[in-house]
């Protein structure tokens, strides 16, 4: 059968256990079921007892209405023998009327206590299979537990090898880049030697400015030294007459250097 | 086998009611695919006439799966259709 019959029922039930399948969690659909059915125990346990109540509220009438019965009867007996038959007949007429409500009562007492039997009996029945029900109950629980654990290991043991790929790929990628990079150096150092890029650091120099410095850095040590020569030449002349303190030999001294400053 | 028709309720058919129901379901089924919308609604009352005649219909509260399901009576060729693309009933 393919006609539209079929398929409407098919799309349907499809989408009906897709729909359950996204909003259940059978834990929970399986505790929701047990308090049904514990809710409906307790209805029916509920029953035995109103017809219990209402068994023993008969007996109550029965005996009442057998109390008045022998009451009646001894009126009659009474009656009779102070020779009022009179009112021993009229004593006996309700006691007749009396026996016939309480027969009525002993009937709807036999039927009350067979309904109740029979209704304690349903509730035990009902009370032995929810118990049966909770333990499957727990016995799917934990297997549904167990099994959704066991998913979630498995989930996390994917995820870890999942992650593990990724550390290794980032690993790979980090050596790329180092290897990259040293490479890039290595290429800027000789294009820097080259001359062919600038220094912006300016800690470099290029090479006619480092024979400049060279050269300069020379004369000053040469120029350096011939002072430094001079001095002690000059020194060992007029350290003397500096400490005796001559005037005139102090004002010849800065002669000499004047001299000395303009060669 | 239980029947809803959408929008009524169920009914239940003997299985031997089906070699004529499939005849009329099929029919339907053409016509709805060759877009014969008077030849459709012709056919989709006289399928669930039939399933109105031949089976017992299901109390308001009874909780039995349907096996079939049969468009609404005023339901049109589109939008069966659309109940039958890929999409179906519910979305999503």
């Amino acid at each position: 059968m393919s006609g539209v019959m079929k398929r409407m029922g098919m799309i349907f039930r499809a989408k009906a256990n897709k729909a359950l399948d996204r909003a259940e969690d059978p834990r929970e659909t399986l505790d929701y079921s047990y308090q049904k059915q514990l809710e409906l125990l307790q209805k029916v346990r509920r029953g035995v007892a109103d017809v219990a109540t209402s068994r023993k509220r008969l007996e109550l009438q029965l005996n009442q209405l057998q109390k008045q019965s022998s009451t009646l009867e001894d009126q009659g007996r009474k009656a009779l023998a102070l020779g009022r038959e009179d009112l021993a007949r009229e004593a006996l007429s309700r006691r007749a009327a009396l026996q016939q409500q309480v027969s009525d009562l002993e009937t709807q007492h036999q039927t009350l206590q067979g309904e109740e039997e029979k209704l304690t009996l349903a509730a035990q029945r009902l009370q032995a299979k929810v118990d049966a029900f909770r333990t499957r109950k727990e016995t799917i629980k934990a297997t549904y537990t167990a099994a959704e654990a066991q998913t979630r290991i498995g989930e996390a043991f994917s995820g870890i090898s999942e992650e593990m790929g990724d550390v290794g790929m980032a690993i790979q990628r980090a050596e790329d880049k180092t290897a990259q990079l040293q490479a890039r150096a290595g290429a800027i150092d000789e294009l820097l030697a080259s001359g062919a890029l600038d220094d912006s650091s300016g800690l470099a120099k290029d090479d006619i400015q480092s024979e400049l410095d060279r050269l300069s850095g020379g004369t000053d040590v040469e120029l350096e030294l011939q002072r430094m020569k001079a001095e002690l030449a000059g020194g060992s002349s007029t350290s003397k007459p500096a400490i005796e303190g001559g005037q005139g030999q102090s004002q010849a001294q800065s002669k000499d250097v004047t001299r000395f400053d303009k060669q | 086998m239980i029947v809803r028709i959408m929008g009524e309720g169920q009914v239940k058919l003997a299985d031997s009611h089906f070699t004529e129901l499939n005849k009329l379901d099929d029919e339907l089924l053409e016509e709805m695919e060759g877009g014969d919308e008077p030849g459709f609604r012709r056919t989709l009352h006289a399928l669930l006439d039939k399933v109105r005649e031949l089976g017992d219909p299901l109390p308001d509260d009874a909780l039995e799966p349907s096996e079939l399901i049969l468009p609404a009576p005023d339901a049109t060729l589109a939008e069966v259709r659309a109940m039958l693309s890929d999409d179906g009933l519910i979305p999503g």
